[in-house]
């Protein structure tokens, strides 16, 4: 047994890490909060070209050939750099909606309950859904996130007839190929454990920013995180990271949908929380527009209800559990 | 990055578990808790039959009478044996997982010859002489002094929180030889006979109401200066190699129970109708994906500790925090699944749910914890 990632998976990680701080480092997040472009279409053909979203497709299809703890470590990175765009949902089209694969269409999906859509505005298309909906745009919580709300599935291209109600929920209309229980089922796990991973990119980050700010910012004469109080935000920071890597990575190597499932809620918690104890580390500097760490907070609350949340996986956990006692 | 056991591993497993099968229906009756001298001999005769098996002292070296088990078929030791419900190490705890490896790892060829057959064999035990009243979780600060009287150290002071004390044959005691050297040197780490004049134990009742450790008296005990493991003043460095085991691997088994428990509570709440409530529902569904990921953690740290040659690293400190803390959380889902009847002590959970309370204590407190996660794993500077 050799659960630690392969001198390979490393190095993709590490590949995947410094593109984006060449790419996207924060002078460029900074810039998509200021002008609201929030899908940089160049970037997208870039993540495209380096195989972020052909990633798991066969090499026959023109794909890489990885296979999901591959697509899991580099969606930690995404997490980590706040990479915005519906990702998930683009990487999940590679293969089934034309251009998703290169980066030159962005794909969005209904993950989102209450009719929400994220980055309808810029998508070409939705995940299982025959075209694009048109929806009234919702003031988003998340600066790089724009939401919309969409109410019918009419395509806004075609002439506005309707063909059906939105439900907004993931596996109501995520799918549409004819096995759609099955397809509409591994979407949903699949779109699960790639937002758990983009979740515990961003539950590593707010730890190193929280460590960071701790070691510099003095106060009493001395650093913040020389204080016991301090270091112990910033450790169960740490914990909560960690116990959720482990979750995460594992189900990505078995592909349990329980095991998946409480690999979500453990990195949703541990995204928020940790957040939360970074802004808290930060102090009323934490409360501020230009500090990052709001972002990722945001992030984190958007990413927690979409494809499976909270209640979901412990629902779905407690059926598993109920069925393993016997 | 795989969760597949190989073929050797698997091997291995099957072997124990046929193993396991045969040995377990033969086990004597299990005595009471109170009783010590029965608890001794139940758990030194199952150390017999591990011995006589050929799997005692798994993860020891060879060199040291052990079987030189890689980090993963160790893990696999745990898992199996908790999952057969196999006695728990028991009153070997300290001989197998602490004592012994301090000797295997820093004593010389006669100590190691003298003191690991016996641990492997399950003929002698040991307890651990390290905390006091003023050195707890800081534990530099311990007072106990050893002064040299010829071939002898006497020792004069007291220990607390000592485990198993009432039935064991030595102690793994640590004692200041320099009361002048800063309060981390000046340390050394004797094997004190706990039949040597001088040496008194008292039971300490715990709040579960039973006797699992006690308080230990030091009289100008004699302990001959060959009983000294590794250099004079250099036992704190002594203590923390082995530490670090207690961390790493200690917790294995009871995962594997934690996880068993949450299952028979599953059960238990759909029989008397809680499991309907959802909220308690939902809070067990998220203790199940804790303690998965928990028993991922483990074979994580195994897993690095393989990579890195066989040390268990800080990652046990993390592992620690985590674990503690939600072994009580699943203790108190229990007494809510079973209402007013979590009130009677027939009930195995409720002294379960009572000793989960030392979890965030022993082995260096949570708070203790966070300041090492804080300050060697993240880098953050020393202060108050």
């Amino acid at each position: 047994m050799h659960f630690q990632p392969t001198e390979e998976q490393r190095d993709l990680r590490a590949g995947v890490r410094e593109l984006l701080a060449r790419r996207y480092g924060r002078e460029a997040l900074r810039a998509s909060v200021d002008t609201g472009v929030t899908v940089d279409r160049a970037l997208w053909r870039e993540l495209g070209e380096a195989g972020f979203f052909a990633l798991r497709l066969p090499e026959a299809e023109g794909g890489v050939g990885l296979g999901l703890p591959e697509a899991v470590l580099v969606f930690e990175e995404a997490g980590r750099a706040l990479l915005p765009g519906p990702l998930v949902a683009t990487h999940l089209a590679a293969g089934v909606v034309p251009g998703a694969a290169a980066g030159t269409a962005v794909v969005t999906a209904f993950d989102l309950g209450d009719g929400l859509v994220a980055y309808l505005g810029e998508a070409d298309a939705v995940l299982g859904a025959p075209g694009v909906p048109a929806g009234s745009p919702v003031r988003s919580a998340d600066p790089l996130t724009p939401l919309h709300r969409v109410t019918s599935y009419a395509d806004r291209s075609a002439d506005g007839s309707a063909d059906g109600s939105a439900d907004g929920s993931a596996d109501g209309s995520a799918d549409g190929s004819a096995d759609s229980s099955i397809g509409r089922s591994s979407y949903r796990s699949q779109g699960a454990l790639l937002t758990a991973a983009l979740q515990l990119g961003s539950a590593l980050r707010t730890v190193e920013l929280a460590v960071r700010y701790a070691g510099e910012r003095e106060q009493f004469g001395q650093p913040i995180g020389a204080f016991q109080a301090v270091k112990h935000l910033c450790a169960q920071m740490l914990v909560r990271a960690e116990v959720a890597r482990t979750a995460v990575y594992a189900a990505a190597v078995t592909q349990d949908p329980a095991e998946v499932a409480g690999a979500k809620l453990l990195a949703d918690a541990a995204a928020v929380r940790n957040a939360r104890d970074c802004l808290q580390v930060h102090g009323g500097m934490g409360f501020t527009w230009e500090a990052d760490v709001h972002l990722h907070l945001k992030r984190a609350w958007v990413r927690a209800e979409q494809w499976r949340t909270a209640a979901e996986a412990e629902e779905l956990l407690a059926e598993e559990l109920l069925g393993s006692a016997v | 990055m795989d969760l597949t056991y190989t073929e050797e591993e698997q091997d291995f497993r099957a072997r124990l578990r046929a193993w396991l099968g045969k040995a377990l229906p033969e086990l004597p009756v299990k005595p009471s808790p109170d009783d010590w001298p029965g608890r001794r001999a139940y758990d030194l005769g199952w150390q017999r039959r591990l011995y006589d098996a050929g799997y005692a002292g798994l993860h020891w070296p060879v060199d040291a009478g052990g079987r030189g088990a890689t980090p993963t078929q160790h893990l696999i030791f745990l898992e199996e044996t908790e999952r057969a419900g196999a006695p728990y190490v028991g009153a070997n705890f300290v001989g197998l997982l602490h004592a012994g490896p301090t000797i295997a790892a820093e004593g010389s060829a006669e100590q190691r010859a003298r003191w690991l057959p016996p641990v492997l064999r399950g003929d002698e035990v040991w307890c651990q002489g390290f905390s006091e009243p003023d050195a707890g979780s800081d534990l530099a600060s311990l007072r106990t002094r050893a002064v040299r009287d010829g071939d002898d150290y006497v020792v004069t002071g007291s220990k607390i929180w000592t485990s198993h004390a009432e039935v064991a044959d030595w102690c793994e005691l640590l004692v200041r030889t320099d009361p002048a050297a800063p309060k981390h040197r000046g340390i050394s780490w004797l094997a004190m006979p706990m039949d040597a004049p001088g040496v008194t134990v008292r039971p300490l009742r715990t709040l579960a109401g039973s006797t699992e450790f006690a308080e230990m008296f030091l009289d100008e005990v004699r302990v001959p200066v060959a009983n000294r493991v590794g250099a004079e003043n250099d036992g704190w460095r002594v203590t923390m190699v082995t530490l670090s085991f207690e961390r790493g691997t200690a917790f294995v088994g009871e995962v594997v129970a934690c996880r068993r428990t949450l299952g028979e509570l599953a059960r238990t709440a759909k029989a008397n109708g809680r499991w309907d409530d959802p909220v308690l529902r939902r809070r067990l569904g998220r203790l199940y994906g804790e303690f998965g990921a928990l028993w991922r953690l483990t074979q994580w740290n195994v897993s690095e500790a393989e990579r890195s040659g066989g040390v268990p690293g800080i990652g046990g400190s993390v592992f620690k925090l985590a674990y503690s803390h939600a072994r009580q959380e699943l203790y108190d889902a229990a007494a809510e699944v079973l209402g007013a009847g979590s009130l009677s002590l027939d009930e195995e959970w409720t002294l379960d749910r009572l000793s989960s309370l030392s979890y965030t204590i022993a082995a260096g407190t949570s708070q203790i914890q966070q300041n090492i996660v804080a300050e060697r794993i993240l880098g953050l500077p020393k202060g108050r």
